[in-house]
């Protein structure tokens, strides 16, 4: 069974519509992404999914339950944790897991096994208010409470906004692990880094669904040819290659650019463009998109058909 | 039930461990109370007092002088015609007439008893009750240690009229609306902020994805502050009673019980406001508008309902506080049965009816 | 000889027993993009604070823009520009009267404030946009509008907050773009971020750990001496070091 299942999901706030026909199904045990900028309809679609909210249009279910008419099954057994840290911040740690534990009818320690590898990060400072946490802290206290009644499936609004890279690195390797115990994921990030650690993901914006695949099957579809461009001078160097008329499009990726290229130009021919432009230290090579390529090529694919209707 | 109890325990985290609020909510009652002894004098010095004597014998002679020699009364004036009195009293110049009835001696000797009457300006009714308590007493001590002396019964019969504020309306009314804000304040005002709080926070979203029913969160929301309010009950009625000495006339419980009535419409207005808006600060004005202003200035704590202009009679009715403040009156100072208030009970309990059917159509389940 | 536009000697900053900021002792040259990571709770914000004249070190000196950051704290105010993620610009006002509003504060003449506003909007492509309440913009307009803002005054530095949190990644690049452009004319541009890949557009970057500055370098000579691939590997040798862990 899908651990989730949407279909044609639409929501309007006012005039602005935050979702539209979206349709998706998220299997049982898989890290499901969704992977797309603020107010693309993230948080929209969560709540959705959580019964916070009624969509206008369209159906869902989570672990088979219908979200509107069986939303009371759905509260026992998912795990939410929404964006803003929603923990209470004059608790301690351990008041927080604990007034958790009751409202989901267990305690801390039938399903300590579950957290245990978080909490035992967080457990030294178990006496400490969760507000004098840091953020890293905090998200893994947020972790276990979400988690302390072992939900079927565990829903994960931008767990990692704001975060440090490091915090970020050891949130993901504890979804690893909550995977292996057979816990369906549905996860949203703005970090595209963070897609390639997803079993699946869907890219979002504008409250609709672009692309939902693989990781590997999204940038085997990516079907251009990229190159990453080095040089000294960055900033001329981007300004020069949009002058070219074979590069199709041109992004700074780090101490590179990435840059996609009609089928007439050679490596050869670009570098002694650069070279008569005035650049030196040049390399270029080709190289396999990033999820990130392939999200910026879709968007802006999806802009120029925008544009030209 | 566990869960409920779970509720509550973090309930009182909150509060505990917002040491600010805590001391205002606790202290406020006790300021008030006490604010409010300081602001009333009970003291009685050198009142200025006027006698229209129609019998001119020994005995009134011998009152007259009995009052004089206090230094809780000067005589200013003796005066011929009840014009006079009036008069006097109009221009401030006295505060108190003392009338002996004709042929007050005669009727002491032969019939064993004289009236002797006290009118007295009630504008300040502390001041006026204690006064008349001053004079009542030198007088009838004057008729005891006469008859006494003389070995007869003696009975002069002081007999009252307040002027000007004949229902003594003012002094005590306080303690009732001291009650009736506070009560109002903490239910009302902090119960919807809590609930806002969460709002705010974030943590509602994740309570309502929760197994706990929505109807529970809100109930044991409302459960340390219902606890509060009887803690600021008793402190008040204990402070009155032995610092302010104001009278508790009626029964107890029943005073309790129908502070409970009242607490729980604060508690459905509090629960209203929080259904209705989405920040800390927007039930903060909310419940100032709409709740604090209008249950201070117009439920009669301040101002009496009879005097104001029949729009905001009509207003002051749809004021809990105000049927509270008038049955809390009717119990504790008048000392009246319960069957006295029934009306305010009724009214009260129609609010609750009211607000409890509002209250549980604009719940909402979801986050919209 | 390029000129420093910031310099500090062992800026520290105590909050009771707690050092934030560490005895901390940087330059940065005029026209640099000097990007200034950390963990969370590293110190990052408080040292910001300071260099920005909101808050007095404890010990040590720093000057921002030439002037004393514990006495001319108004004389830095003044010559600098400030972005955040948190804070940008008002949501209730429209582009056209933030615009308006922050030029008024900067003490620019009306005439010019209306020009360049005019400018910016139509180089952004934001001109249809000018009474539009800002709340009404996607995200990633508005932190392009409140960078525009920030240098309105043209400022000689600008210090950035984290400004491309949550921000598509086209529109993210076009921020950096943005930046480069404000380096051109002569900008020096002060970022903290958490995005790694933004660190490697910056000229030197530097690492604080625990209130303390690890690492100071171009990119290219960190990951050298690293041995790393990319400058989050760089971040996660540094960062991995920390012991504390309060914000």
């Amino acid at each position: 069974m899908s651990a989730v299942s949407v279909e044609n999901i639409s929501k309007k706030y006012d005039k602005v519509t935050a979702l539209q026909k979206i349709s998706f199904e998220a299997d049982a045990g898989e890290i499901f992404g969704i992977i797309g900028p603020d107010g693309a309809g993230k948080t929209t679609l969560f709540r959705i999914l959580t019964t916070l909210l009624l969509a206008d249009e369209g159906s869902a279910s989570v672990d088979g339950k219908d979200v509107v008419k069986d939303y009371k099954e759905i509260r026992r057994e998912i795990g939410y944790m929404p964006g803003r840290f929603s923990l209470y911040q004059d608790l301690t740690v351990e008041e927080n897991l604990e007034f958790f534990a009751t409202i989901f009818n267990t305690t801390i320690e039938e399903n300590y096994h579950l957290i245990e590898d978080i909490y035992k990060q967080i457990e030294p400072f178990k006496k400490r208010r969760a507000g004098k946490l840091s953020g890293g802290m905090k998200q893994k206290l947020a972790l276990c409470c979400a988690l302390i009644h072992k939900p079927t499936v565990l829903f994960l609004d931008e767990p990692t906004t704001g975060v440090d890279p490091v915090s970020r690195k050891e949130f993901w390797d504890m979804l690893k692990k909550l995977k292996e115990q057979n816990i369906s994921i549905l996860v949203s990030t703005p970090y595209m880094d963070e897609a390639s650690l997803c079993d699946r993901i869907a890219f979002i914006q504008n409250g609709r669904f672009l692309k939902i695949d693989t990781p590997s099957g999204i940038i085997s579809q990516f079907g251009e040819k990229l190159w990453a461009v080095e040089g000294n001078d960055m900033y001329k160097l981007l300004l020069d290659l949009r002058n070219n008329g074979h590069v199709k499009s041109s992004f700074t990726f780090g101490d590179n650019i990435h840059i996609t290229v009609d089928d007439s130009l050679t490596i050869e021919e670009l570098k002694k463009y650069l070279t008569d432009t005035g650049h030196t230290n040049i390399e270029v090579h080709p190289i396999v998109p990033t999820i990130e390529d392939c999200f910026m090529q879709i968007t802006e694919n999806k802009e120029n058909e925008r544009n030209s209707n | 039930m566990k869960q409920f109890l779970a509720f509550v325990k973090k309930e009182f985290y909150h509060i505990f461990r917002d040491t600010r609020t805590m001391l205002i909510l606790l202290g406020m009652p006790i300021v008030q109370i006490i604010l409010f002894g300081f602001a009333i004098t009970t003291e009685v010095k050198d009142s200025r007092f006027a006698v229209y004597d129609l019998s001119k014998d020994a005995v009134t002679q011998q009152i007259i002088q009995k009052l004089q020699s206090n230094n809780y009364f000067t005589l200013v004036e003796d005066i011929n015609s009840p014009d006079r009195i009036e008069e006097l009293m109009k221009a401030g110049k006295v505060s108190m007439v003392v009338i002996f009835d004709a042929d007050f001696e005669a009727d002491l000797l032969h019939i064993g008893e004289a009236s002797v009457q006290l009118i007295v300006d009630a504008t300040d009714p502390n001041q006026a009750t204690t006064m008349t308590n001053y004079a009542t007493s030198i007088i009838t001590e004057y008729g005891q240690e006469t008859a006494a002396l003389t070995n007869t019964r003696f009975l002069i019969n002081p007999q009252t009229r307040m002027l000007y504020n004949p229902q003594m309306e003012g002094a005590y009314n306080f303690v009732p609306g001291v009650m009736g804000l506070i009560l109002m304040l903490i239910c009302a005002m902090m119960t919807s902020i809590a609930i806002v709080r969460e709002k705010e926070r974030g943590s509602m979203e994740v309570l309502l994805a929760s197994p706990v029913r929505p109807l529970f969160i809100i109930i044991a929301k409302a459960v340390p502050y219902f606890i509060l309010s009887v803690v600021n009950l008793i402190t008040i009625l204990l402070l009155s009673y032995f610092v302010l000495k104001v009278p508790i006339a009626g029964s107890l419980i029943l005073i309790f019980s129908e502070s409970f009535l009242f607490i729980l419409v604060a508690l459905l207005l509090g629960l209203l406001i929080s259904n209705l808006v989405q920040t800390q600060v927007a039930a903060m004005l909310i419940s100032g508008m709409a709740l604090m202003m209008p249950t201070m200035l117009l439920s009669g704590m301040m101002f009496p309902i009879e005097s104001m202009p029949a729009v905001l009679q009509w207003i002051s009715s749809i004021m809990p506080a105000r049927w509270y403040i008038e049955m809390i009156r009717k119990l504790m100072i008048q000392g009246v049965d319960g069957i006295y208030v029934m009306k305010e009970f009724a009214i009260l309990t129609a609010m609750i009816l009211v607000l409890l059917g509002v209250c549980l159509k604009t719940f909402k389940n979801r986050l919209e | 000889m390029n000129e420093i536009v910031i310099k500090t000697n062992n800026l520290t900053k105590k909050f009771g027993n707690f050092t934030a900021v560490d005895n901390i002792t940087f330059e940065v040259d005029k026209g640099e993009i000097f990007g200034f990571l950390g963990a969370n709770g590293a110190g990052k914000t408080t040292a910001m604070r300071m260099l920005c004249g909101l808050s007095h070190p404890t010990s040590g000196s720093g000057e921002v823009a030439g002037f004393d950051i514990s006495k001319d704290q108004e004389k830095i105010k003044a010559n600098i520009g400030y972005m955040s993620q948190k804070f940008s610009l008002y949501d209730d006002l429209t582009v056209g009267e933030n615009m308006r509003l922050f030029g008024g504060i900067y003490g620019m003449k009306k005439s010019d404030i209306k020009t360049k506003t005019d400018r910016i909007l139509n180089e952004l492509g934001f001109s249809a946009e000018k009474n539009t309440l800002v709340r009404e913009l996607p995200l990633g307009w508005k932190q392009k509008l409140a960078f525009s803002v920030s240098i309105f005054h043209s400022p000689k530095i600008v210090f950035l907050d984290e400004p491309t949190g949550g921000v598509d990644p086209i529109t993210r690049r076009q921020f950096w773009e943005m930046i480069y452009e404000a380096v051109n004319d002569d900008i020096t541009v002060f970022v903290t971020t958490h995005y790694m890949d933004e660190a490697e557009y910056c000229d030197r970057v530097s690492i604080m750990v625990d209130g303390r500055i690890e690492a100071l370098d171009t990119p290219k000579e960190l990951k050298r001496q690293t041995n790393s691939q990319n400058m989050d590997e760089v971040f996660q040798k540094f960062a991995r070091t920390a012991t504390r862990s309060a914000d």
